[in-house]
C-alpha cells in the first residue's frame, strides 16, 4: 500500500520567517500604542484574553501538525488519485471536491497528492476543484485555525457558502483548457 | 464546542497514529517527531499573530475601516479585502489574524469572507513559495486564475444567505 508511493518532497525549512517577523513587529506597536493610549489595566485586559485564546489554540494546533505528518506518511497517494481520476464529468469534479474535504494535513500532504493526480492524468479540472475544496472547506483547517479567531457560527457559515466554489473553480479550469488558452503539457 | 472540537481532532490523532504503529514503530515514530516538530516551528508564528490579533484590532481606525470594508461597503468593500488577501503574505496565522481583527474593528462579514477566500486561494507570496516548487507551474497558475472570481462568489452567496 505503502511501497507505490514515492516519499513527499520536503520543505525547506527556514528558521526565520519574514511574514511572522512583520506580524510580530505590527503587534509589538500595537501592544505598545494601547498601553500608551488606554493605560495599563486596558493592555493587561487584552493581553490576557489573548493569552486565553492562544492557550486554547495549543493542544488543536498540535494535533494538526501530527495528523499532517502521519496522514503525510501513511496516505496511498496513488491509490487517492486513482479514484479521482477514474471519475470524469461533473462526478468527477464532485469526487474531488469531497476528497479535498476529507484529507487533512498541510500543504506538505496535498500538493504531492495533487501532482500525483496529475501524473496519473487527472484533468485539470478535477485537480483544481481538488486543491480549492482542500483550501477553503478542509475540516482540519478550520478546526484547528479558523475556529479559535473566528467563532464556531462565523466558520460554519463561511464553509457553507464555500461549499459550491470547489465545483466552480474545477468548471472553469475545463472551459480554459478546451477553449485551448492554456496547454497542459503534464510530461515533464 | 472547544471539548468537542478537541476529542474529534485527537481521536483521528489516535486512529492514524494506531495505524501507523500497525505498519511499524519507524513509522509511528517518524510521525510523531514530524508532527512535534512542526508544532514548535509553529509555536512562535502562532503566539504573534494570536497575541497580535487583540491588540491590532484595539487599535484598528474603526471609521476607517467601517467605510473602506464596513457592512455597507459592498463591491468596492469585498474587492479591497481580495486585493488584501491577495497580497497577504502566507503563514497559517497570518490571514486569519489579521481577518478576526478586521471584524472585530468594524469590517462586515462578507468582506471579511472575500478577504480571507482570496488569502486562502491564491495569496501570492504563497503561490510561489509552496505551489510552484511542488506542481507543475502552468497548473499552479491555471488554478490561481480560475480562482479570481471566487471570493467575489463567496461574498455574494454570503450578502444574499445574510448572517445568521
Amino acid at each position: 500500500m505503502s511501497s507505490d508511493a514515492t516519499p513527499p518532497p520536503r520543505r525547506r525549512r527556514r528558521a526565520f520567517d519574514w511574514s511572522t517577523a512583520a506580524i510580530a513587529a505590527v503587534a509589538f506597536a500595537a501592544a505598545a500604542a494601547v498601553y500608551i493610549r488606554d493605560g495599563r489595566e486596558h493592555f493587561l485586559a487584552i493581553f490576557g484574553s489573548d493569552l486565553t485564546l492562544f492557550g486554547e489554540m495549543l493542544p488543536k494546533v498540535l494535533a494538526g501538525c501530527l495528523i499532517g505528518a502521519f496522514v503525510t506518511l501513511l496516505l496511498p497517494r496513488e491509490l487517492v488519485a486513482r479514484w479521482v481520476g477514474h471519475e470524469s464529468g461533473f462526478t468527477g469534479l464532485a469526487v474531488a471536491a469531497f476528497f479535498g474535504f476529507l484529507l487533512p494535513g498541510g500543504p506538505i500532504t496535498i500538493y504531492p497528492v495533487a501532482g500525483a493526480f496529475l501524473a496519473m492524468g487527472a484533468d485539470a479540472g478535477a485537480v483544481v476543484a481538488f486543491i480549492t475544496s482542500w483550501t477553503l472547506c478542509g475540516y482540519t483547517r478550520a478546526l484547528v485555525w479558523e475556529l479559535p479567531f473566528f467563532g464556531p457560527d462565523f466558520v460554519i457559515w463561511r464553509i457553507v457558502e464555500a461549499v459550491p466554489l470547489p465545483i466552480v473553480a474545477g468548471l472553469l479550469a475545463r472551459i480554459v483548457v478546451r477553449a485551448g488558452l492554456v496547454r497542459l503539457d503534464i510530461k515533464r | 464546542m472547544i471539548l468537542a472540537v478537541n476529542i474529534l481532532l485527537w481521536l483521528v490523532v489516535g486512529v492514524l497514529a494506531f495505524m501507523a504503529a500497525l505498519r511499524g514503530r519507524v513509522l509511528l515514530n517518524d510521525g510523531a517527531r514530524e508532527g512535534l516538530w512542526e508544532f514548535i516551528r509553529l509555536l512562535p508564528r502562532i503566539g504573534a499573530g494570536v497575541v497580535g490579533s487583540g491588540f491590532i484590532a484595539e487599535v484598528l481606525p474603526k471609521a476607517l475601516v467601517a467605510s473602506w470594508i464596513g457592512p455597507g461597503s459592498g463591491f468596492l468593500g469585498v474587492l479591497l479585502a481580495t486585493i488584501g488577501g491577495a497580497l497577504t503574505p502566507g503563514g497559517p496565522v497570518v490571514g486569519f489574524s489579521i481577518g478576526a481583527a478586521a471584524l472585530k474593528g468594524g469590517a462586515g462579514a462578507p468582506q471579511v469572507i472575500a478577504y480571507s477566500t482570496a488569502w486562502a486561494l491564491y495569496a501570492i507570496h504563497r503561490l510561489v513559495i509552496w505551489e510552484v516548487p511542488m506542481m507543475p507551474p502552468r497548473v499552479v497558475w491555471l488554478r490561481a486564475a480560475v480562482s479570481v472570481p471566487l471570493p467575489f462568489i463567496a461574498a455574494a452567496i454570503a450578502m444574499a444567505l445574510a448572517r445568521p
